[in-house]
């Protein structure tokens, strides 16, 4: 198991490095940020002095090792352009972005799983039809047109929900949150809709798959015959049997919202770690693109690795897998 | 499933929201927001904007760019190197200190000692070579050499107050004896936002917000609005749905083919007006052969006047302000708008004529015309790819064959810093507000000891223009100066050393009930919103 784990770690680590590389060679191949960040009425003589203010009039390779030195050291970069510690800006946005996350995977799954058991249970009605159908639309729609049809009609028409923004927060455990509000979490609700659709049909169409495999199975058939109600028989034998790779996927999911919540967070305005990637690419402001995308890497590398750890657990063959090779 | 009931209650949350917006809050949706609050941090338009609610300058400008009194009540040239400022006395900072001289000197100071800044404020300051408090309401600076733009260039700064040890510090170009110098961090955090602007700042959340409140002790007229929401909402999309839902009051730069739609809209008013910016066309005037060119042996055929003019002759700008700008732009002349210090009232919009412009081919010695590729940014200006799309259909017609690269800016400008495109568009704002700084910038030949052509990617060098912009840039006399700018605007255009196409117009959208006055240099201030009367 230790050999294992340090294996693992040792592969996270290379992975880390080599995406750092990548990255760092891909900003710089785009462009100067000095071209874009400085005054149109600078000179030559103080385009030349910015440069070697932000550390740019330095061979490549020297960047490039400074940045690796400092980052052993745990100091990603200051941003070129908020002059602030890259890691500080990106962590000042998470929670806002873990917000988002969480409000969207919750309706995921509090929509996601008993439309789809409905939908399995009754395949062959118009109402199992007209929930996948619904799927596909959650499905195939691209997420920045269903925000604006939101913004369209539930703020500009209807006027009921604010077109984006935060809201008012409210400190919880030292961390800005804004669910505990009245006009936060109505400036929650359309950005985690949104950002839900997509993750729900996913969710339907897996619980349904399950629901229909698992119909058909001796031990329902069982309970059936043993006279057990239909409501036990749904919610107790079938469901818990359906959730486990149910559940396997949303982990996976929950990744990619956090990392990747881009489109939702600029249509809505919303102040996310998304959105900051984004202005950030847009202004070539390195230190945070690298920062950024290092910590994806590893928050992914993470997650993979805790669900290795999970599955020696659970199933026994890897482990024995583990003791022989 | 909601109920009838369900749906009833949700409306009606909705409409007591709607209806709890503060009659004194003013909130914006801004399209792009400041890097920091440290007004001597980054030098760019959307700090500049933010800087002047909260730290004032020794001179401000107005709707159109020119200077007016602010914190210094008058100003005037002692002889050419040496300028006297009386300063308003009775103001005070946010934190209640007085403001003097000496923060004057503390600003100057501190400017060039701001750590990593990414476009420094010191090309406002470097030719100031002494600063002295004759008494705590005068100030002298001197220059090395005469420097007419002293004025226009105190006008950028803002002025922040001097620490208690640094009462006495003395100016020093070479570098002022002080070594805790202020971190940008403390502004943006609130800490040292300290100014003695119309406005405070109360909060400053990166990405979600940026609230002022009003200062009530203000010396001048009090804002009008208590408190001040600006919200970047960066894609333009959101930002007009922002506006329409009722979450903003006011937008800067509604995209050009909503304003239809948001002019037709009964709550929504829309303002435009005429801005600094230029945007021309600029010519590989240097290299041989030039790399965008194809199909003339080798030579650069823009070294040739009369290609140049053809080039002109064949575009048609009002059919581009027309048809693609939608009308929200004004055919240039040259580089600087009418109205503006040094614009030359005798230069005319170069006429359409493609006949002429065809003969001027010929007569170089293209009648065939060749092949060109036209390098332009596709994200920076309005409509920018649009345009240059059809200017290479206007060239395409007189058999100059055009094809547009468009990239996105960061890709863009690095490739025309590194003189990749033989012909390309761009665009120029005058921040100083006088017809020397695009002359300075885009035509003047390019010399680093002189500060002269920063963005000639073109490499354009005309020894007589040069001449008259140097004598222009040491003549204090302001209406002597102004004659030497027009000149030398009049010999950049008469040798199509530039095309100017058009001056882009700015436009702001907001709910009736309130008033913006359009500005000049872009910017969207609180103070120019009103209630209307």
């Amino acid at each position: 198991m230790l050999a294992y784990l340090i294996r693992r770690a040792m592969q996270a680590a290379v992975a880390v490095l080599v995406m750092a590389v990548l990255v760092f060679l891909g900003v710089y191949a785009v462009g100067d940020p000095v071209d874009i960040l400085i005054s149109p009425e600078a000179d030559l003589a103080e385009i030349e002095e910015a440069r070697r203010r932000l550390g740019l009039d330095r061979p490549l390779i020297e960047q490039f090792g400074i940045f690796l030195a400092n980052a052993l050291r745990g100091d990603l970069g200051r941003s070129f352009v908020h002059n602030e510690p890259a890691l500080r800006l990106i962590l000042e946005r998470l929670p806002a972005t873990l917000e988002l996350a969480v409000a969207a995977m919750a309706i995921a799954i509090l929509l996601g799983i008993p439309l789809g058991m409905l939908a399995g249970l009754r395949h062959d009605r118009p109402s199992g039809k007209a929930i996948m159908a619904g799927s596909i639309l959650g499905f195939s729609l691209p997420n920045f047109w269903q925000g604006l049809m939101l913004i369209m009609l539930f703020a500009v028409i209807l006027g009921w929900l604010p077109a984006g923004g935060r809201g008012e927060t409210v400190p919880l455990f030292g961390v800005e949150v804004s669910f505990l509000t009245l006009n936060g979490l109505q400036h929650l609700l359309l950005p985690a809709v949104n950002l839900a659709i997509f993750k729900t049909a996913l969710v339907i169409r897996l619980t349904r798959a399950g629901t229909r495999e698992v119909m058909l199975q001796d031990y329902v058939k069982f309970a059936r015959a043993k006279g057990l109600s239909e409501r036990r028989v749904v919610l107790v034998h079938m469901l818990k049997n359906i959730l486990i790779p149910v559940v396997t996927v949303l982990g996976l999911e929950f990744g990619s919202v956090v990392a990747f919540a881009v489109v939702t967070e600029t249509v809505f305005a919303w102040p996310g770690m998304g959105k900051l990637l984004i202005d950030s690419i847009l202004n070539l402001d390195r230190p945070v693109v690298v920062a950024y995308l290092m910590l994806i890497v590893l928050v992914f590398i993470l997650v993979n690795f805790l669900v290795d750890v999970l599955y020696t657990l659970l199933d026994p063959r890897v482990r024995l897998a583990e003791r022989h090779g | 499933m909601v109920t009838r009931n369900g749906w009833l209650a949700l409306a009606a949350v909705g409409a007591m929201m709607a209806g709890a917006a503060d009659a004194q809050t003013l909130r914006i949706g801004l399209s792009s927001e400041p890097s920091a609050i440290d007004p001597h941090y980054h030098n760019l338009g959307p700090n500049n904007a933010m800087r002047k609610h909260i730290f004032e300058g020794l001179i401000g400008q107005d709707e159109n760019q020119r200077l007016k009194p602010e914190l210094a009540v008058s100003w005037q040239a002692l002889d050419d190197t040496t300028w006297e400022f009386r300063l308003r006395e009775g103001v005070v900072f946010h934190d209640g200190s007085a403001f003097t001289a000496a923060d004057v000197i503390w600003t100057l100071c501190r400017i060039p000692n701001v750590q990593d800044s990414p476009s420094s404020f010191t090309i406002y300051t470097r030719s100031i070579v002494a600063a002295e408090a004759k008494d705590p309401y005068t100030l002298i600076l001197r220059t090395a050499k005469p420097h007419p733009l002293l004025p226009v260039e105190m006008s950028l700064i803002g002025i922040i107050p001097a620490p208690a040890d640094a009462e006495d510090l003395a100016y020093d170009p070479e570098g002022c004896d002080y070594a805790d110098w202020p971190s940008t961090e403390d502004f943006n955090s609130g800490k040292l936002a300290i100014g003695t602007g119309p406005y405070k700042l109360e909060e400053f959340v990166k990405g979600d917000r940026l609230v002022l409140v009003r200062n009530e002790d203000y010396w001048g007229e009090k804002a009008a609005w208590e408190r001040v929401i600006f919200r970047p909402i960066t894609s333009a999309a959101p930002r007009v749905a922002a506006l329409l839902a009722g979450d903003v009051d006011l937008i800067d730069n509604p995209p050009v083919q909503d304003l239809p739609r948001l002019k037709a809209d009964p709550d929504i008013e829309v303002v435009s007006g005429l801005s600094n910016r230029v945007i021309y066309l600029h010519f590989d005037h240097f290299q041989e052969p030039t790399p965008g060119v194809q199909g003339t042996g080798g030579k650069n055929p823009f070294k040739d006047r009369r290609v140049r003019e053809a080039v002109s002759k064949a575009i048609n700008r009002a059919a581009i302000v027309e048809r693609i700008m939608g009308g929200l732009a004004v055919p240039a002349s040259q580089l600087v708008p009418p109205g503006m210090f040094g614009y030359n009232p005798e230069l005319q919009v170069e006429p359409y004529d493609p006949e002429r412009a065809k003969e001027l081919l010929a007569e170089a010695g293209y009648p065939e015309g060749f092949e060109l590729v036209l390098g332009t940014p596709n994200d920076r200006y309005i409509n920018d790819e649009k345009i240059a799309q059809a200017v290479a259909q206007m060239l395409t017609r007189i058999g100059i064959r055009t094809t547009v690269d468009a990239s996105t800016k960061s890709v863009f400008f690095r490739r025309r810093n590194n003189y990749e495109f033989s012909f390309y568009m761009a665009g120029w704002g005058s921040g100083t507000g006088e017809a020397s700084s695009p002359l300075r910038a885009l035509v003047a030949t390019q010399d680093k000891a002189k500060g002269f052509g920063g963005t000639n990617r073109g490499r354009y060098s005309n020894p007589e223009l040069d001449r008259l912009l140097e004598q222009a840039l040491s003549t204090v006399d302001d209406a002597k100066r102004e004659a030497l700018l027009q000149e030398a605007m009049a010999i950049a255009m008469r040798d199509y050393a530039i095309l100017p196409l058009h001056y882009e117009m700015t436009s702001w959208a907001f709910r009736k009930g309130i008033s913006y006055t359009p500005r000049m240099d872009q910017y969207t201030l609180a103070t120019g919103v009103r209630p209307a009367p």
